[in-house]
């Protein structure tokens, strides 16, 4: 089945003509997502990646029914865009920009909170259900159509568990990016109530990374809600001294929280497998399910 | 990005928030013309360096005369501040503030900062203050008063009342509080500050309430609608290669190890830095070189970790995804053309054309310790690091 994403998409892209919507859209297209149509203002009636351009999210989604968005506009642009597209009642917004203000974030995700669009990112490399559909910048062939679902705060080191994944003969269902930003749409718990409900996911890979409490929050939704799907998670960052902020505006240890060894035994008490080695990912999760 | 404490009180003037009277100085002269313009018997003399602590490290003292001003700024300006949160190595004082002295006769401490989980800002109040706030947030949570703001209405003149009241301040010192605390969320809001502290605030023997210091943390990804305050970046605070780093868009921190990493994705320099520590070796810095990792970034990434006299070996690993392998393979042999590089180099390239790109590697003149997998590249650039690799 797969979740977010996959063969029932119907995708607009926010930002179509720009130069990152345009590289990274024609990856989208030629991985085979259905690509209806693109959304840059004053660019209506134009054509690009040889979909019809729209003014506005609203006239996009008229014109073609489009169910999903995904974001690639400027940093100061991106929460305006959000807002759009969620107003204009489309299920699943996926924002890939990297830069935007926290201030716009919490602003965003409150309005969020009383319409039922799902929003993916900010800063996130996206979904991809193999085979299916792919909306985002992560490498398509990379992965294979399979049975493990992969959670990530990370972009490369996403791609690095597929790989190991691959590797070991296990396939994905779907595999998201969340982003790693201080405040993020879909979070960790959100995708673990989607792979509970999904048949095709057989087993979770979680990656998570120093900063905040996501990963502590999931252990405790796995163990309270008796998931019992093998889970198997890395988080980086083990050796990132406190206070300094490794790259991601998310990713920095505050106030003595937030480190990788608090993360680590929350999981590990909610009987999660932990890969202590990143080059042990794929692995783990082979053991996992074998036992 | 951190701006210094006399900065932050300059904004908070403009904003209403009532501070001390007090002045920058960069020299004894300028702390000598600061002292004759306040006026005033007692004045404190404080270090500026972008820390907490500073008190404990001897950085702020009191001065009750001209000539013990002239003898504490010629003690403190160009000492070497330590505190908790500097590390060992400490930090130079360049800047002081001199500053009127005031009559305390109570210390608070408020903040604002981001609740992740909660995805709102949090106004927080405590009557432990002038401590370490981290200490009572673990010992004593109970003693930290949080009201959080919803974003449509912003901070309220009741969410004020409420914290002042819980403070216990008096009736005369309630309505200068929550002015203090209304005009602290606008400086907050309006400028997009990431973290604000005021620790201690204080109540005077006047019954005023004030900011007595001022810790103030910008969102970086803010600052594009405030240019001007760009011009309160203090570099002499940063560490010269994370400096150099960011003029060419590089993501750097330095660290105490040996084995140098240039890594594409945060996610993946942590988890490099990781398995470096795990096989035995000690990381000398996180460097994440984005999307684009070509010859000119190679190039300028071996640059800063080679300033970096610690470095004993550098480990290259980029997962190639639309960045093809072959692409970056011909950028390290490029940059390795370019730039004297005299220590073992381990590469590792997955993804796009990773055989392509090994081909060019084992194929070029130059040196490289090629690896085929994330654990094979930590084991040959710690060995290598450690000299157990000729």
């Amino acid at each position: 089945m797969s979740v977010l994403v996959g063969n029932n998409t119907r995708l607009i892209i926010q930002g179509i003509t720009g130069k990152e919507g345009t590289f990274h859209g024609q990856q989208i297209r030629d991985y085979g997502t259905n690509l209806v149509a693109g959304v840059t203002p004053g660019k209506g009636g134009e054509k690009a990646l040889e979909v019809p351009v729209f003014n506005t999210v609203k006239e996009a989604k008229d014109a073609t029914d489009a169910n999903t968005s995904v974001i690639f506009v400027p940093p100061a642009f991106s929460a305006a865009a959000i807002l759009e597209a969620a107003r204009a009642g489309m299920d699943l917004v996926i924002c890939i920009t990297e830069g935007i203000p926290t201030s716009d974030m919490v602003k965003v995700n409150h309005e969020l909170k009383d319409l039922p669009t799902r929003l993916v990112g900010p800063n996130c490399p996206g979904v991809i259900s193999p085979g299916k559909a792919k909306v985002g910048i992560m490498p398509g062939f990379i992965h294979e159509p399979g049975n493990i679902g992969v959670i990530s705060r990370s972009g490369t080191l996403t791609y690095e568990a597929v790989h190991q994944l691959v590797s070991a003969g296990l396939g994905q269902s779907t595999s998201i990016g969340i982003g790693g930003d201080p405040i993020i749409g879909t979070t960790f718990i959100d995708m673990f109530a989607l792979f509970t409900d999904d048949d095709e996911t057989e087993g979770v890979v979680l990656i998570g990374e120093i900063g905040g409490t996501a990963e502590e929050e999931a252990a405790q939704w796995v163990l309270d809600n008796n998931f019992t799907k093998p889970v198997v998670a890395f988080i980086a960052g083990q050796t990132a001294p406190p206070g300094r902020r490794m790259g991601h505006a998310g990713a920095i240890i505050s106030g003595g929280k937030g480190t990788a060894k608090e993360k680590i035994n929350a999981l590990k008490s909610a009987g999660i497998h932990v890969a202590d080695s990143p080059a042990e990912i794929g692995i783990t999760m082979l053991k996992a399910l074998q036992s | 990005m951190k701006i210094h404490e006399y900065q932050a009180k300059d904004l908070f003037r403009s904003y209403g928030v009532t501070v001390p009277e007090g002045y920058p100085a960069f020299s004894v002269k300028e702390a000598l013309e600061a002292y004759d313009k306040l006026n005033t018997e007692t004045v404190v003399v404080k270090a500026q360096i972008h820390a907490g602590g500073r008190g404990k490290g001897g950085g702020v003292k009191l001065a009750h005369s001209r000539l013990e001003v002239e003898e504490l700024t010629n003690k403190i300006l160009g000492m070497n501040l330590v505190t908790h949160q500097t590390g060992s190595e400490g930090k130079e004082v360049q800047r002081l503030l001199i500053e009127e002295g005031v009559n305390i006769q109570r210390e608070l401490y408020a903040g604002i900062v981001l609740d992740r989980a909660a995805r709102q800002y949090v106004f927080m109040v405590s009557t432990e203050g002038g401590v370490e706030i981290e200490k009572v947030a673990a010992e004593t949570p109970e003693k930290i008063i949080k009201e959080w703001i919803n974003p449509e209405n912003g901070f309220t003149e009741k969410q004020g009342e409420k914290l002042a009241v819980k403070l216990g301040l008096a009736n005369g010192q309630i309505s200068s509080a929550v002015d203090i605390f209304t005009s602290l969320w606008n400086v907050f809001s309006e400028l997009n500050c990431s973290l604000l502290e005021i620790n201690p605030l204080v109540v005077t023997s006047q019954e005023q309430v004030i900011a007595l210091d001022a810790k103030m943390n910008l969102d970086s990804n803010g600052l594009f609608r405030h240019k001007e305050l760009l011009e309160l970046r203090d570099k002499s605070e940063e560490d010269p290669a994370e400096l150099l780093a960011s003029q060419y868009n590089l993501n750097y921190i330095n660290l105490d190890g040996n084995v140098g990493c240039m890594v594409n994705g945060a996610g993946l320099a942590m988890a490099t830095m990781d398995i470096i520590k795990l096989t035995g070796g000690e990381p000398a810095n996180f460097l994440d070189v984005g999307g684009v990792a070509n010859a000119e970034t190679v190039a300028n990434g071996f640059k800063i970790i080679l300033s970096d006299p610690n470095v004993k070996s550098i480990l290259i690993n980029i997962f190639g995804g639309i960045v093809r392998c072959d692409r970056v393979a011909q950028g390290v042999i490029h940059a390795m053309d370019t730039v004297n590089v005299t220590i073992p180099v381990v590469v590792r390239l997955e993804g796009t054309n990773a055989k392509e790109a090994a081909e060019l590697l084992n194929n070029s003149s130059l040196e490289f310790l090629v690896a085929t997998s994330l654990q094979d590249a930590a084991e040959k650039a710690v060995s290598a690091a450690t000299g157990g690799h000729q």
